[in-house]
């Protein structure tokens, strides 16, 4: 060991449990997927057939390519079902456990919301109670350090695309209130 | 030399102070990207995309494709420092980086696997200085036919040779091409798939699902998993980095080889991962001692290392050339092309020179600012990892959502974002792949529109994709491709058929 060889330890308050049940399997998901990607395909398929799908004297009308491609979308997402049933494999597979799950969810229900926000407050503010409060809640960092962060973050933000790169984002009343 | 001659040109065009500040910028931010768990060549890239969106095409690129080489050295840090692979392609790397590190061999480690990733781009980009005028005047031949046989082949060679499941790679091309329809449709002029509505109208942006699909789906995909990690922080210093370099002529074999294999399986769509694998496995094959691999020998860092920089920049040579990427992350900077309303092809060359020769003379000054850049700085970016993700999540996914929402100033693209955040998420998961899904959205309008042209010269005759020699031997070979698994197992059938009958 040289001296220089200090390690690096991060550590995770809020990680899953490895012995958490399983939600699904992924065999159970992969038939929901293709019997979706199937019914995309006949929804899709019906509006191009509807569009045009055979040729004219110009060539094929527009909705000819979209059409086969639908048919071909629809015949591997048919071929993936039975696939998916026959696959041993795969239903003892664990598409996600409970724990994952809910951490998966403690990420997306924070973006959705924030999401939501962006329209009625701005981007820059949504993303500052983005920041601050998911690494409040799911990184349980100190509350003055989430703030911190969330602010500098917000604000090297603000900095670089509105003054500096001109590209222009969903604003709020307290953008508003500054006369931006 | 014509090549030679434009070369220089790239680089005047190049040495100015703001396009060198780029540079930095790009390979520091790439190099972040690279360090960070679950973030990557592409994932970056399309992160920090909207960033470029009003500057002038050739600082725009020349920082993308620096975010892109600063990404590629990054993810090096991470696998022989944490025995993290931040890419596919950088497992065959944790193979004797990790023991390396283990051993308090980190630097050196470090050192081989920035010197041999440098000089695997190098090798590349000498072959795109030479090899791309030459196929893009060529290419300049092609009529939409021509086009559309080529695009098929892409399309194809996935299909055939691509390891997932062949129904999973069809969903997920067929699905690509499809939301590519969407909209109104350039030839005729009528609306497709829109069911009315006025959102659907701009189509589904390329960049807003790449945002989806590598952003946010990373975010959910990383946080399933336990983000603790434990490593070794290394500092490199000089001596270190003369004793490795001073032993690389003994390995000029074992380089060379694996930028070879690098080079020519890049060019194929989707070879970074195979192509670090093999080279690692031939090493180890040719190599006097193969036991020794595996724990800790420098030179099973080196062979995958140079074998992935060489395809991940041979990756960009049919994308300049030919406007067909061969990675997911060249397609993403094709994406960026377009925005920047260059029409990437054969034609770029002779339309846009400034910014071919800019762009290629920014690989190589890109690569030996790197080396040097990561050379020094790897135990700040080593400390990077010090930083808990729960902080950097919603930075990224912010980052996201400015990208989504910058290219067409609509909310909608946002709520696509999010939507393709899931349908990545969930697709990686029941291992559909991503990156036939990647190349059909860029490609899909320029596929169909060459196909519509073609079958509108011949009146609809299919005839026409065979009716010469360049253009029936592509077509040929991409069918040839894409029955390959069937063709295979025949002829191998007929093997075993014959040889009993020998004996």
């Amino acid at each position: 060991m040289s001296t220089t060889d200090t390690e690096i330890v991060v550590e995770d308050p809020t990680a899953p449990e490895g012995d958490s049940p399983s939600v699904a399997s992924t065999r159970s998901v992969d038939v929901v997927v293709s019997i979706l990607l199937f019914a995309l395909a006949c929804v899709l398929g019906f509006d191009n057939w509807r569009t045009g799908m055979s040729w004219d004297a110009s060539g094929p009308q527009a909705g000819y390519f979209p059409f086969y491609l639908c048919v071909i979308l629809g015949a591997a997402s048919l071929y993936g079902i039975f696939a998916a049933l026959r696959n041993r494999g795969e239903a003892s597979e664990t598409f996600v456990t409970r724990a994952q799950l809910r951490r998966v969810l403690q990420v997306f229900v924070p973006t959705l919301l924030f999401c939501i926000a962006m329209q009625f407050l701005g981007l820059y503010v949504a993303s500052f109670l983005l920041t601050a409060g998911f690494m409040r809640l799911v990184g349980r960092i100190a509350w003055w350090k989430s703030l911190l962060t969330a602010f500098i973050f917000t604000a090297a933000m603000f900095i670089t695309f509105d003054i500096a790169f001109d590209v222009i984002m969903p604003k709020g009343p307290l953008e508003a209130a500054f006369g931006y | 030399m014509e090549a030679f001659g434009l070369l220089l040109h790239g680089f005047t065009v190049l040495l100015t102070g703001k396009t060198l500040l780029l540079m930095m910028v790009g390979l520091v931010l790439g190099i972040f990207v690279g360090v960070l768990p679950g973030l990557g060549g592409p994932n970056g890239v399309a992160i920090l995309l909207p960033l470029t969106f009003t500057m002038d095409p050739t600082s725009a690129i020349v920082m993308l494709s620096c975010i892109y080489w600063g990404a590629l050295f990054g993810g090096a840090i991470t696998s022989i420092l944490f025995n993290i692979p931040g890419e596919a392609w950088s497992v065959a790397t944790t193979f004797d980086g990790y023991p390396m590190a283990q051993q308090g061999r980190a630097a050196e480690a470090l050192t081989a696997a920035f010197t041999s990733s440098f000089i695997g781009s190098l090798c590349a980009v000498l072959l795109i200085t030479f090899l791309a005028p030459m196929i893009s005047s060529f290419a300049l031949r092609f009529g939409p036919p021509e086009f559309f046989a080529v695009y098929l082949l892409t399309f194809c060679s996935f299909v055939g040779l691509g390891r997932e499941d062949k129904h999973k790679t069809i969903i997920s091309m067929a699905l690509g091409l499809l939301l590519t329809g969407i909209g109104m449709d350039t030839i005729s002029g009528q609306l497709r798939m829109t069911f009315g509505s006025t959102d659907l109208l701009r189509g589904i942006n390329f960049l807003v699902a790449v945002i989806g699909l590598f952003g946010i789906s990373e975010i959910l995909l990383t946080m399933e998993e336990r983000l603790a990690l434990r490593g070794h922080a290394a500092a490199i210093s000089l001596r270190v980095i003369l004793s490795v370099w001073k032993d690389l002529p003994k390995y000029w074999v074992t380089l060379l080889r694996s930028s070879f294999i690098g080079c020519w399986l890049g060019i194929t769509p989707g070879g970074a991962i195979a192509a670090s694998f093999m080279g690692y496995n031939l090493a180890k094959r040719f190599s006097k001692e193969p036991d020794s691999f595996g724990k800790g020998r420098i030179e099973g860092v080196f062979a995958p290392e140079t074998a992935a920089h060489a395809s991940g920049t041979a990756a960009l040579l049919p994308m300049l050339a030919l406007g067909i990427p061969g990675s997911g992350t060249a397609a993403i900077l094709l994406g960026g092309l377009m925005v920047w309303g260059l029409n990437p092809g054969p034609l770029l060359f002779v339309e846009h020179k400034d910014f071919v020769w800019g762009l290629i003379a920014s690989m190589y000054l890109g690569n030996v600012v790197g080396l040097v850049l990561v050379l020094s700085t790897v135990p700040i970016f080593a400390s990077i990892l010090r930083v808990p993700f729960a902080a950097i999540a919603p930075m990224i996914v912010v980052s996201c959502a400015i990208g989504a929402y910058a290219i067409q100033n609509a909310m909608f693209d946002i709520w696509l974002m999010l939507l393709f955040g899931v349908v990545g998420y969930v697709f990686k998961k029941i291992s559909i792949p991503l990156a036939p899904f990647t190349l059909a959205l860029v490609l899909g309008s320029r596929a169909e529109d060459a196909f519509r042209q073609s079958m509108i010269g011949s009146g609809g005759d299919l005839g026409v994709f065979w009716s010469n020699g360049l253009v029936g031997s592509i077509t040929t070979l991409a069918l040839v491709l894409l029955f390959w698994p069937v063709i295979d197992k025949a002829f191998s059938r007929v093997g075993q058929m014959l040889r009993p009958a020998k004996a």
